[in-house]
């Protein structure tokens, strides 16, 4: 068969990013494919940025500048099916739609997994009602995958900091940045009641590194891009790609499909619509999905492959979102900075009381996630929730909800569901004509008594901050409570995952334990839409890491090792692990 | 001058949004912001070239830096798709409907404007407010523009000379500049 390269790559997000970056270095063509247009860098030497990444909230929240625009590529949630066919039509779970994909407007908070986490089902036991499983690796695998993503993408971090962490072969390439003022404050409330704030490891340059300037604190993180290329999420990986001359990215390129052979075991390439709407077809010897847990299977069921196990598109995970807000005398200017830098990881590591309220709930335990230590967001959100009148007016001048507002985000662990799921829309489209994504989502009892558990304790350490009043909302809305039956229903955390678990056994699982289809040994998954479990992570880096190990696996390079240190490197040790039951 | 309004349209849409976000203290209010010519300018975005959709970069000049926020960026094929059809309507249009018909900005604010009456500057506040509580979706829709208009970029016709900003006490877009490092981590 002629081919047009050695891989086809679908998406240029961290996932196709990182496999584009390794195969390339091996000697390999490559053609990415995205189907949002190109904001984030020349695609001719010497590949500068192209000025379109601006602080401006209008253009970034407002128009979707990035995309995904919810009228070219609508989306549908519902709860259940006894929902009906959907509940809303719009935005759910948007991640960008251009090149640069979800690494685009992350803020880049990138931490590492624990131990644990690669083994929950045989360390912690199952959760009924829930589908709980090992992963196919564990963590001194990934090990040194993890140092050479955070050496990639450039992460600042204190890895001396954080007590619960795992062993690590290395610190972080660069020193962290300036502390946020409103993390210093709930930082020091959080350790007089015992947890253990450290700083986040963030991939935001805090001084000069592979080339691009250090972060200069303009705090429009989040939701935008960095102006300055402070952010190696993902420039650095599609810049080094490019400049190796055997990178090719095609923008605005739809793919319709995954061409398999005759046989149906053999994927021969990709089909894709150009901005014109004009088809074409890409041969390649190899395929690679890196368009994220929600348009990857969304690919795979729109093409008729790799679901022998009809799990495509389940296991849905996010993570789920609580936010403990807390309102304060004295101004936070949150807006200032790297929109989160502390962290603690208490919540993954139940204590007595978490465990015994797990018991009371009915659970074996449950786990929350990091507790990010950040502050609200830009004017025009805080405006468009004031409401209109005198009080508008008057209440922006004070800026309760913007200015004066310290906010608690716990991502927390969202069990794997065999019901949760992505398919097609049975009658909403696209603007390229194929059925739009829907949603089908619930969380497990397990997310919301954990919220339920440490929303309280945050609640007290906001107080303890000085906040006047403290209260808590999820994502997400729990039934009864406000805005559980308005356009705010569907969860709007973008961490998206496992949508193709990947496992040893093709009748439970999509991918293998090297990502690659059951089905379709020569279509490779490279992003989170792989993971079993969803931890309390968030994922990127650990899509990286994986992108990294599946990739040189691919190349026929030599698996990364690392040495694991004879005492653990962090501060204090690893806490005990809580029995499971 | 409004280029999309006319002169009627322009002086009921100028009185709601002085309703919905009015002077108070050192709040100069939506309409000394621009609120109205924000909306204007977004109804008329393609009566410019390139539309006065997105705002250019990388920077806007304000903190150094070259004014680049007010070269506008032109628009890919399928935004501009986007950006018609929510502004002009899908008016029938097949390309336009692929989810069925839109209606588009435009006639939901000559409709609105309808809704509100001619009058509605010259009433009352209390009457203003029933007239805006009638069309509730008008005034959410206006709100949300008002706010935009307000709090967004001055390069979008809005936010004169970053009046609301400064009442509020944010430096809007900082790049270049930035913050330092002290700025970040210490107390006001």
């Amino acid at each position: 068969m002629t081919t047009d390269c050695d891989a086809v790559i679908v998406g240029t997000g961290p996932a196709g990013s990182t496999v584009a970056d390794v195969l390339t270095a091996a000697g390999w063509s490559v053609i990415m494919l995205e189907k949002g247009a190109n904001r984030l860098l020349a695609l001719e030497p010497p590949f500068q940025g192209l000025g379109d990444i601006t602080n401006d909230e209008v253009k970034f929240v407002r128009r979707w500048f990035l995309g995904p625009d919810p009228f070219l590529e609508p989306r549908t949630y519902r709860r259940a099916e006894t929902d009906g066919e959907r509940l809303l039509t719009g935005e759910v779970n948007n991640l960008p739609s251009t090149v640069g994909g979800g690494g685009f407007h992350a803020d880049g908070k990138l931490p590492r997994f624990r131990e644990v986490d690669f083994h929950a089902r045989s360390e912690l036991g199952p959760i009924d009602g829930a589908d709980i499983v090992d992963w196919p690796l564990d963590y001194d695998e990934m090990e040194p995958y993890y140092a050479a993503a955070e050496n990639l993408i450039g992460v600042a971090g204190d890895h001396t900091g954080n007590p619960f962490a795992s062993w690590r072969s290395n610190p972080y390439p660069m020193p962290p940045g300036p502390d946020m003022f409103c993390a210093i404050v709930t930082g020091e409330a959080a350790v007089g009641r015992g947890l253990h704030p450290y700083r986040a490891p963030t991939g935001a340059n805090s001084v000069e590194y592979d080339g691009r300037p250090a972060c200069n604190n303009c705090g429009f993180c989040a939701y935008f891009g960095c102006p300055i290329e402070a952010k190696g999420d993902p420039i650095a990986p599609l810049r080094n790609a490019l400049r190796t001359g055997r990178c090719e990215i095609r923008p605005e390129s739809y793919v319709v499909s995954v061409e398999v052979d005759g046989s149906g075991k053999v994927a021969r390439g990709v089909r894709y619509l150009d901005v014109d709407g004009v088809e074409h077809e890409v041969r390649a010897r190899h395929v690679v999905l890196g368009a994220g847990a929600f348009e990857t299977p969304r690919l795979l069921l729109r093409s008729g492959i790799g679901n022998s196990s009809d799990n495509v598109g389940r296991y849905l995970m996010y993570h789920f979102q609580t936010y403990t807000l807390g309102l304060f005398p004295f101004r936070l200017h949150a807006y200032r900075g790297r929109a989160v830098t502390h962290l603690h990881d208490d919540f993954l590591v139940p204590d007595a009381d978490a465990l015994a309220a797990a018991r009371s709930a009915g659970l074996p335990y449950f786990r929350g996630g990091i507790v990010e230590h950040g502050g609200a967001g830009f004017p025009l959100l805080e405006a468009v929730h004031t409401g209109p009148g005198v009080h508008h007016s008057r209440t922006m001048l004070h800026s309760p909800m913007r200015d004066h507002m310290g906010a608690f985000t716990i991502q927390g662990e969202d069990l794997p569901q065999r019901s949760n799921r992505i398919d097609l829309d049975p009658k909403i489209q696209d603007v390229w004509g194929s059925a739009a994504g829907r949603v089908t989502y619930e969380p497990h009892r397990h997310e919301i008594a954990a919220s339920r558990h440490w929303a309280p304790i945050l609640e007290s350490v906001m107080k303890d901050a000085g906040a006047t009043h403290a209260f808590s909302v999820t994502s997400p809305p729990l039934a009864g409570e406000p805005g559980a039956d308005t356009p705010f229903m569907a969860p709007v955390s973008r961490h998206i995952m496992g949508t193709t678990r990947m496992g040893p056994d093709p009748r439970t699982s999509v991918c293998d334990p090297w990502q690659h289809l059951h089905d379709v040994d020569n279509v490779l998954v490279a992003d989170s839409s792989v993971f079993p479990t969803s931890t309390g992570y968030g994922p990127t880096l650990t899509i990286v890491a994986l992108a990294l190990r599946a990739a040189r696996a691919l190349a026929g390079l030599p698996p990364l090792r690392s040495q694991r240190p004879a005492q653990p490197a962090g501060g204090v040790g690893p806490p005990p692990q809580p029995a499971p039951d | 001058m409004p280029i999309w309004f006319d002169e009627r349209e322009y002086a009921v849409v100028r009185a709601a949004v002085d309703r919905l976000i009015p002077p108070f203290e050192d709040h100069p209010g939506a309409v000394a912001c621009g609120a109205t010519d924000y909306v204007d300018g977004l109804l008329g975005a393609f009566l410019v070239d390139p539309p006065r959709v997105f705002a250019g970069g990388p920077f806007s000049g304000r903190h150094g830096g070259d004014a680049g926020f007010a070269r506008f960026t032109p628009l890919t094929k399928h935004q501009e798709l986007a950006w018609r059809t929510r502004i002009e309507g899908s008016l029938g249009i097949p390309e336009r409907e692929f989810n069925g018909p839109v209606v588009g900005l435009q006639e939901r604010y000559r409709a609105g404007i309808a809704a509100l009456g001619a009058d509605f500057g010259d009433l009352d506040g209390n009457e203003q407010d029933h007239r805006l509580a009638a069309a509730p979706g008008f005034k959410t829709l206006l709100y949300e523009h008002a706010c935009e208009g307000t709090y967004g970029a001055p390069e979008y016709g809005g936010n004169r000379d970053a009046r609301a900003w400064a009442a509020i006490r944010f430096p809007g877009d900082i790049q270049p500049r930035g913050y330092t490092d002290e700025e970040v981590s210490g107390r006001d």
